[in-house]
Protein backbone atom coordinates (compact mmCIF):
# COMPACT_ATOMS: atom_id res chain seq x y z
CA UNK A 1 0.00 0.00 0.00
CA UNK A 2 2.83 2.35 0.96
CA UNK A 3 4.68 1.42 -2.24
CA UNK A 4 1.60 2.24 -4.28
CA UNK A 5 1.23 5.65 -2.60
CA UNK A 6 4.89 6.50 -3.23
CA UNK A 7 4.43 5.47 -6.86
CA UNK A 8 1.36 7.68 -7.24
CA UNK A 9 3.20 10.64 -5.62
CA UNK A 10 6.18 10.18 -7.91
CA UNK A 11 3.96 10.04 -10.98
CA UNK A 12 2.11 13.15 -9.82
CA UNK A 13 5.39 15.05 -9.26
CA UNK A 14 6.63 14.05 -12.73
CA UNK A 15 3.38 15.32 -14.26
CA UNK A 16 3.68 18.59 -12.32
CA UNK A 17 7.28 19.01 -13.51
CA UNK A 18 6.27 18.48 -17.13
CA UNK A 19 3.32 20.84 -16.77
CA UNK A 20 5.46 23.56 -15.18
CA UNK A 21 8.07 23.25 -17.89
CA UNK A 22 5.50 23.21 -20.69
CA UNK A 23 3.81 26.32 -19.34
CA UNK A 24 7.11 28.19 -19.17
CA UNK A 25 8.26 27.03 -22.60
CA UNK A 26 4.93 27.56 -24.38
CA UNK A 27 4.84 31.22 -23.37
CA UNK A 28 8.37 31.71 -24.67
CA UNK A 29 8.08 29.86 -27.99
CA UNK A 30 7.37 32.91 -30.21
CA UNK A 31 10.26 34.90 -28.74
CA UNK A 32 12.67 31.95 -28.85
CA UNK A 33 11.74 31.14 -32.43
CA UNK A 34 12.39 34.71 -33.49
CA UNK A 35 15.85 34.62 -31.90
CA UNK A 36 16.65 31.26 -33.48
CA UNK A 37 15.64 32.50 -36.94
CA UNK A 38 18.13 35.35 -36.62
CA UNK A 39 20.87 33.08 -35.32
CA UNK A 40 20.56 30.01 -37.55
CA UNK A 41 18.00 30.91 -40.25
CA UNK A 42 16.30 27.83 -41.68
CA UNK A 43 17.56 25.61 -38.82
CA UNK A 44 15.53 27.59 -36.27
CA UNK A 45 12.88 24.93 -35.66
CA UNK A 46 15.48 22.17 -35.19
CA UNK A 47 17.51 24.35 -32.81
CA UNK A 48 14.37 25.10 -30.82
CA UNK A 49 13.48 21.39 -30.64
CA UNK A 50 17.02 20.70 -29.31
CA UNK A 51 16.54 23.51 -26.81
CA UNK A 52 13.23 22.15 -25.47
CA UNK A 53 14.67 18.68 -24.93
CA UNK A 54 17.84 19.94 -23.24
CA UNK A 55 15.99 22.46 -21.10
CA UNK A 56 13.51 19.84 -19.88
CA UNK A 57 16.39 17.54 -18.89
CA UNK A 58 17.92 20.39 -16.88
CA UNK A 59 14.69 21.90 -15.58
CA UNK A 60 15.62 21.01 -11.99
CA UNK A 61 18.56 23.44 -12.27
CA UNK A 62 16.18 26.39 -12.68
CA UNK A 63 15.70 27.64 -9.12
CA UNK A 64 14.06 30.97 -9.80
CA UNK A 65 10.96 30.90 -12.08
CA UNK A 66 11.47 34.59 -12.99
CA UNK A 67 14.83 33.62 -14.53
CA UNK A 68 13.08 31.13 -16.85
CA UNK A 69 13.03 33.26 -20.04
CA UNK A 70 16.75 34.15 -19.81
CA UNK A 71 17.60 30.56 -18.85
CA UNK A 72 15.75 29.19 -21.91
CA UNK A 73 17.43 31.81 -24.12
CA UNK A 74 20.83 30.75 -22.85
CA UNK A 75 20.15 27.09 -23.70
CA UNK A 76 18.75 28.08 -27.11
CA UNK A 77 21.84 30.16 -27.92
CA UNK A 78 24.08 27.21 -27.16
CA UNK A 79 21.93 24.88 -29.29
CA UNK A 80 22.17 27.40 -32.15
CA UNK A 81 25.94 27.61 -31.73
CA UNK A 82 26.22 23.80 -31.81
CA UNK A 83 24.25 23.73 -35.05
CA UNK A 84 26.31 26.59 -36.49
CA UNK A 85 29.57 24.81 -35.66
CA UNK A 86 28.38 21.54 -37.19
CA UNK A 87 27.65 23.38 -40.44
CA UNK A 88 30.65 25.72 -40.53
CA UNK A 89 32.89 24.91 -43.46
CA UNK A 90 35.89 27.13 -42.87
CA UNK A 91 36.59 30.24 -40.82
CA UNK A 92 35.63 33.45 -42.57
CA UNK A 93 38.63 35.69 -43.12
CA UNK A 94 37.92 39.27 -42.12
CA UNK A 95 40.12 42.28 -42.64
CA UNK A 96 39.27 44.12 -39.43
CA UNK A 97 41.39 47.15 -40.35
CA UNK A 98 39.16 47.63 -43.40
CA UNK A 99 36.01 46.97 -41.37
CA UNK A 100 37.06 49.37 -38.62
CA UNK A 101 37.73 52.13 -41.13
CA UNK A 102 34.30 51.80 -42.76
CA UNK A 103 31.57 54.29 -41.96
CA UNK A 104 28.28 53.18 -43.51
CA UNK A 105 26.94 56.70 -42.96
CA UNK A 106 29.74 58.20 -45.08
CA UNK A 107 29.64 55.35 -47.61
CA UNK A 108 25.94 56.02 -48.30
CA UNK A 109 26.56 59.77 -48.51
CA UNK A 110 29.50 59.41 -50.94
CA UNK A 111 28.00 56.69 -53.13
CA UNK A 112 24.61 58.47 -53.14
CA UNK A 113 22.52 55.48 -54.27
CA UNK A 114 19.28 57.48 -54.30
CA UNK A 115 20.18 60.79 -55.99
CA UNK A 116 16.66 62.22 -55.76
CA UNK A 117 16.18 61.39 -52.10
CA UNK A 118 15.80 63.95 -49.32
CA UNK A 119 16.43 61.27 -46.71
CA UNK A 120 19.20 59.18 -48.23
CA UNK A 121 20.16 57.19 -45.14
CA UNK A 122 16.60 56.36 -44.12
CA UNK A 123 15.80 55.30 -47.66
CA UNK A 124 18.81 52.99 -47.60
CA UNK A 125 17.54 51.30 -44.43
CA UNK A 126 14.02 51.22 -45.87
CA UNK A 127 15.18 48.96 -48.70
CA UNK A 128 15.82 46.13 -46.22
CA UNK A 129 12.91 43.80 -45.52
CA UNK A 130 12.99 41.16 -42.75
CA UNK A 131 14.38 38.55 -45.17
CA UNK A 132 17.22 40.88 -46.14
CA UNK A 133 18.08 41.64 -42.50
CA UNK A 134 18.21 37.93 -41.73
CA UNK A 135 20.42 37.32 -44.77
CA UNK A 136 22.83 40.04 -43.63
CA UNK A 137 22.95 38.62 -40.10
CA UNK A 138 23.73 35.15 -41.42
CA UNK A 139 26.76 36.58 -43.25
CA UNK A 140 28.33 37.50 -39.90
CA UNK A 141 30.49 34.96 -38.06
CA UNK A 142 28.53 33.47 -35.17
CA UNK A 143 30.99 35.01 -32.71
CA UNK A 144 29.67 38.47 -33.58
CA UNK A 145 26.14 37.58 -34.66
CA UNK A 146 25.08 36.18 -31.28
CA UNK A 147 25.78 39.24 -29.09
CA UNK A 148 24.47 41.60 -31.79
CA UNK A 149 21.13 39.77 -31.98
CA UNK A 150 20.74 39.36 -28.23
CA UNK A 151 21.62 42.94 -27.29
CA UNK A 152 20.31 45.07 -30.16
CA UNK A 153 17.37 42.95 -31.32
CA UNK A 154 16.21 41.21 -28.17
CA UNK A 155 17.08 43.78 -25.55
CA UNK A 156 19.39 41.75 -23.30
CA UNK A 157 22.08 43.64 -21.40
CA UNK A 158 25.68 43.00 -22.39
CA UNK A 159 26.40 41.59 -18.92
CA UNK A 160 23.47 39.15 -19.27
CA UNK A 161 24.91 37.97 -22.59
CA UNK A 162 28.32 37.56 -20.93
CA UNK A 163 26.65 35.21 -18.44
CA UNK A 164 24.89 33.25 -21.20
CA UNK A 165 28.09 32.79 -23.18
CA UNK A 166 30.26 32.35 -20.09
CA UNK A 167 32.77 34.98 -21.22
CA UNK A 168 33.91 38.25 -19.54
CA UNK A 169 31.86 41.41 -20.11
CA UNK A 170 34.80 43.03 -21.91
CA UNK A 171 34.78 40.21 -24.46
CA UNK A 172 31.09 40.77 -25.19
CA UNK A 173 31.62 44.53 -25.55
CA UNK A 174 34.52 43.96 -27.96
CA UNK A 175 32.45 41.50 -30.02
CA UNK A 176 29.54 43.95 -30.07
CA UNK A 177 31.82 46.68 -31.41
CA UNK A 178 33.18 44.48 -34.18
CA UNK A 179 29.76 42.96 -34.80
CA UNK A 180 28.22 46.41 -35.43
CA UNK A 181 30.96 47.38 -37.85
CA UNK A 182 30.72 44.04 -39.66
CA UNK A 183 26.93 44.38 -39.85
CA UNK A 184 27.31 47.81 -41.46
CA UNK A 185 29.81 46.48 -43.98
CA UNK A 186 27.66 43.47 -44.79
CA UNK A 187 24.58 45.69 -45.19
CA UNK A 188 26.34 47.68 -47.89
CA UNK A 189 27.82 44.61 -49.63
CA UNK A 190 24.45 42.82 -49.52
CA UNK A 191 22.61 45.88 -50.87
CA UNK A 192 25.01 46.09 -53.79
CA UNK A 193 25.07 42.38 -54.55
CA UNK A 194 21.34 41.74 -54.26
CA UNK A 195 20.20 44.73 -56.28
CA UNK A 196 18.59 46.67 -53.42
CA UNK A 197 20.16 49.85 -54.77
CA UNK A 198 19.12 49.21 -58.36
CA UNK A 199 15.96 51.31 -58.14
CA UNK A 200 17.94 54.29 -56.93
CA UNK A 201 17.09 56.73 -59.72
CA UNK A 202 13.53 57.39 -58.61
CA UNK B 1 39.53 67.59 -28.69
CA UNK B 2 39.27 63.98 -29.88
CA UNK B 3 39.38 63.23 -33.62
CA UNK B 4 36.37 62.37 -35.78
CA UNK B 5 37.46 58.74 -36.06
CA UNK B 6 37.83 58.49 -32.28
CA UNK B 7 34.39 60.06 -31.75
CA UNK B 8 32.73 57.83 -34.35
CA UNK B 9 34.38 54.74 -32.89
CA UNK B 10 32.65 55.46 -29.58
CA UNK B 11 29.21 56.54 -30.83
CA UNK B 12 27.41 53.28 -30.15
CA UNK B 13 28.95 52.98 -26.70
CA UNK B 14 27.83 56.58 -26.18
CA UNK B 15 24.26 55.68 -27.17
CA UNK B 16 24.42 52.52 -25.03
CA UNK B 17 25.40 54.64 -22.02
CA UNK B 18 28.53 52.49 -21.74
CA UNK B 19 31.12 55.30 -21.64
CA UNK B 20 32.55 56.65 -18.42
CA UNK B 21 31.99 60.33 -17.59
CA UNK B 22 35.33 61.46 -19.07
CA UNK B 23 34.89 59.72 -22.44
CA UNK B 24 31.25 60.80 -22.58
CA UNK B 25 32.27 64.44 -22.07
CA UNK B 26 34.92 64.14 -24.81
CA UNK B 27 32.40 62.70 -27.30
CA UNK B 28 29.87 65.42 -26.44
CA UNK B 29 32.51 68.12 -26.83
CA UNK B 30 33.32 66.76 -30.29
CA UNK B 31 29.65 66.46 -31.28
CA UNK B 32 29.09 70.05 -30.21
CA UNK B 33 31.56 71.22 -32.85
CA UNK B 34 31.40 68.65 -35.66
CA UNK B 35 28.32 68.59 -37.89
CA UNK B 36 29.41 65.50 -39.82
CA UNK B 37 29.74 63.45 -36.63
CA UNK B 38 26.27 64.62 -35.58
CA UNK B 39 25.07 63.02 -38.84
CA UNK B 40 26.93 59.85 -37.85
CA UNK B 41 25.20 59.96 -34.47
CA UNK B 42 21.74 60.36 -35.99
CA UNK B 43 22.41 57.45 -38.36
CA UNK B 44 23.66 55.26 -35.47
CA UNK B 45 20.39 56.02 -33.64
CA UNK B 46 18.38 55.10 -36.75
CA UNK B 47 20.34 51.89 -37.19
CA UNK B 48 19.72 50.94 -33.55
CA UNK B 49 15.99 51.52 -34.02
CA UNK B 50 16.11 49.57 -37.26
CA UNK B 51 17.79 46.59 -35.57
CA UNK B 52 15.32 46.63 -32.68
CA UNK B 53 12.22 46.68 -34.88
CA UNK B 54 12.91 45.15 -38.27
CA UNK B 55 13.72 41.53 -37.78
CA UNK B 56 10.97 40.04 -35.63
CA UNK B 57 9.97 36.67 -37.01
CA UNK B 58 6.44 35.36 -36.48
CA UNK B 59 6.13 31.76 -35.37
CA UNK B 60 4.25 29.89 -38.12
CA UNK B 61 1.20 27.88 -36.93
CA UNK B 62 2.62 24.68 -38.35
CA UNK B 63 5.91 25.07 -36.43
CA UNK B 64 3.99 26.01 -33.27
CA UNK B 65 1.95 22.81 -33.62
CA UNK B 66 5.08 20.65 -33.93
CA UNK B 67 6.79 22.35 -30.97
CA UNK B 68 3.68 21.91 -28.82
CA UNK B 69 3.64 18.26 -29.79
CA UNK B 70 7.24 17.97 -28.56
CA UNK B 71 6.20 19.54 -25.25
CA UNK B 72 3.31 17.12 -24.88
CA UNK B 73 5.55 14.13 -25.51
CA UNK B 74 8.20 15.11 -22.96
CA UNK B 75 8.75 12.68 -20.18
CA UNK B 76 9.01 11.15 -17.75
Amino acid sequence: MVGLRVGVTLESSRTDRRESFSNLARDQLPRLYSIARRLVGADAEDALQDCLLKAFQRFDQLNEPAAGPAWLTSILVNCCRDRGRAKARRPVEIDFDEVEALSLYRKIAYEDPFPYSDSLHLDFLGEFGPEDVRAVLLRLPELYRVPLVLVYMDGFLAREVAGMLDVPLGTVLARLHRGRKLFEKQMWDYAEQSGLLAGGAR
Amino acid sequence: MISCSEAVRQLWEYLDGALDATDRALVEEHLGLCRRCCGELEFAEELRRFLATSAHEDLPDEVMRRLNQTLEELGP
